[in-house]
């Protein structure tokens, strides 16, 4: 009798399906940021993977205690989003920030930055870089404290000033160094642009190395998973703004190769602008948003008084991407061209 | 509720308990922002400007109240923010003859009382349509509401990003302050954090009332 469980089926469209679905997506992203994740832990030694997993873990922790009893703890954990947040908050940080401090950073960017808006896709801001900023502004000496990159050869370190006691003071201090941008900033000086590409330089834990995030950025891109307008239009008006300052003043001003692959711009055009729930929705608008995100850099970056000013340039257009999408909304076929005083 | 106006002390102390807790003109009514975010970075500015504000609120609705129906109706608003002024006159000499660290520290806050919208509040909603007695129950009720509102987010924010309470350490030498809790940044995240453990208390309340 099985030929009696045949039967007609019979639906409405739509009858092509995405494949992907949310936590697919968030995956995909995870994987193009462990090529990042590797060099930094290769630059940074064993005290960046220390980190990163600190901030995942808080990051999963806090999800957890806030999802309580809504739709569903395993649900919430599951979709990867938590992970995402901590690994990008973790690649933000400084290698050498004691441990507590990127913990409450963790905890910050899931609590105030996601969960307060009422969890995935209705938060404002970047989450991630909620927790950069919290830091920034609570412990804004630890938060701007370099140490020199390394390669293989210092593999195991770790850095005493990461095991600080919770709440206290660090007692220890540790060798620093300057990031490419503030020897800019306070010295004049450029870096090789082969350095800044291949990640040589001081820095945050996965921001040094330009040509991998720009790898893990094409890969996204191709596969759809980011809309290539944000990033592009960044990197085009960094280039331009910082170009005609360079042509104006030679002298006074970094070329634009220097912007475009120093600091946290590569990382935070393709992995922060591109956040599909902070930017805005029509294309048109993300072009506006890019655009917004690069010339605020370099006005940061130029006149401002921090040497680097692209978390501040994303959480900015970040708050501004609603009013975007009202603007830019596309004209109903058959709607009147002119604005309708009605 | 007909019993109500028979009994009449249970309804004096509910006038002035609703202050503290039911209708707290912090958070719950969410008036008077200005100072709640501005001059609460440390416990003895909170603590100051807390009393200050109950003082004012007192003593304006207690000759609102005493006035009320002498005062016109077209001119009251006014009459009502002379009234006011000058008991904020009052408050800002008396801080400024007791400590200038403090009246420095609180600057135009003190002035900027005159326009608090929770004395207004009262004196237009309450003070302008009850007796003397009730309306200084009220005053107190939400005086001291407010002070303990401002003392909540002072007392976070200093031990915080100060690492002491009201200039005493609280942790010792070591302790690495969070100088965003100093920063108005930092009040709008403590003022956020009480309203959401108030609005689950709340809810917690009303959860456990419904399943009894």
């Amino acid at each position: 009798m099985k030929a009696a469980e045949v039967k007609l089926l019979l639906t409405s469209s739509p009858f092509l399906k995405q494949e992907d679905d949310m936590p697919t997506i968030m995956r995909q992203v995870i994987y193009s940021l462990v090529p990042v994740s590797l060099a930094a832990i290769y630059y940074f030694g064993l005290g960046a993977l220390l980190l990163i997993l600190v901030c995942v873990g808080g990051a999963l922790g806090t999800e957890w205690v806030f999802s309580r009893g809504k739709r569903g703890r395993r649900l919430s954990i599951a979709d990867g989003s938590a992970i995402l947040t901590g690994l990008l908050l973790a690649l933000v940080l400084p290698p050498a920030i004691p441990l507590w401090m990127a913990l409450l950073g963790a905890v910050a960017a899931i609590g105030i930055g996601k969960m307060v808006f009422g969890g995935v896709g209705s938060n404002i801001f970047n989450p991630a870089l909620v927790g950069r900023a919290f830091l920034q502004a609570a412990f804004p000496v630890a938060l701007t404290t370099w140490v020199p990159q390394g390669g293989w050869q210092s593999l195991a370190r770790l850095y005493p000033t990461q095991f600080g006691m919770p709440f206290a003071k660090t007692t220890v201090s540790a060798v620093t160094t300057a990031t490419p941008l503030s020897q800019m900033k306070f010295a004049g000086q450029t870096t090789d642009t082969l350095q800044l590409l291949l990640g040589n330089t001081g820095g945050s834990l996965g921001e040094t190395c330009a040509l991998i995030i720009l790898l893990g950025g094409i890969y996204l891109a191709w596969r759809n998973y980011l809309n290539w307008r944000v990033p592009v239009a960044v990197f085009a008006s960094v280039a331009v703004f910082a170009g005609i300052l360079h042509w104006v003043d030679p002298l006074k001003y970094a070329p634009p190769m220097f912007h475009l692959f120093s600091g946290g711009l590569m990382l935070g055009a393709i992995y922060m602008a591109t956040d599909p729930v902070t930017s805005p929705v029509t294309q048109r608008g993300c072009w506006i948003f890019g655009i917004g995100i690069g010339v605020l850099v370099m006005v940061i970056r130029t006149y401002g008084g921090l040497p680097e000013g692209v978390m501040y340039a994303i959480l900015l257009m970040n708050a501004v991407s609603p009013l975007i999408n009202r603007v830019t909304q596309a004209r109903i076929y058959g709607e009147s061209r002119k604005k309708d005083k009605g | 509720m007909p019993e109500t106006s028979t009994s009449k002390p249970p309804e004096n102390m509910d006038t002035f308990l609703k202050g503290i807790w039911k209708e707290n003109p912090v958070f719950v009514q969410l008036l008077g922002m200005c100072p709640v975010l501005a001059v609460t970075n440390s416990v003895i500015n909170a603590l100051v400007m807390g009393l200050a504000t109950t003082f004012v609120l007192l003593m304006s609705n207690t000759l609102v109240s005493l006035l009320r129906k002498l005062i016109p109706k077209q001119v009251r608003i006014a009459t009502y923010i002379l009234i006011i002024a000058t008991f904020v006159t009052v408050a800002d000499y008396t801080i400024q003859a007791v400590s200038i660290e403090v009246h420095k520290a609180l600057g135009a806050f003190i002035s900027l009382i005159v326009v608090n919208c929770i004395i207004l509040g009262r004196a237009e909603a309450f003070a302008s349509k009850n007796t003397l007695g009730r309306s200084v129950l009220d005053a107190l009720g939400m005086g001291g509401g407010f002070t303990i509102a401002v003392l909540c987010l002072g007392v976070v924010r200093e031990v915080l990003g100060n690492g002491t309470f009201a200039g005493i350490p609280v942790f010792g030498e070591s302790f690495e302050p969070w100088i965003v809790m100093i920063l108005p940044g930092g009040a709008f995240f403590v003022l956020g954090g009480w309203l959401l453990l108030f609005s689950w208390l709340k809810q917690r309340k009303k959860q456990t009332e419904l399943a009894a």
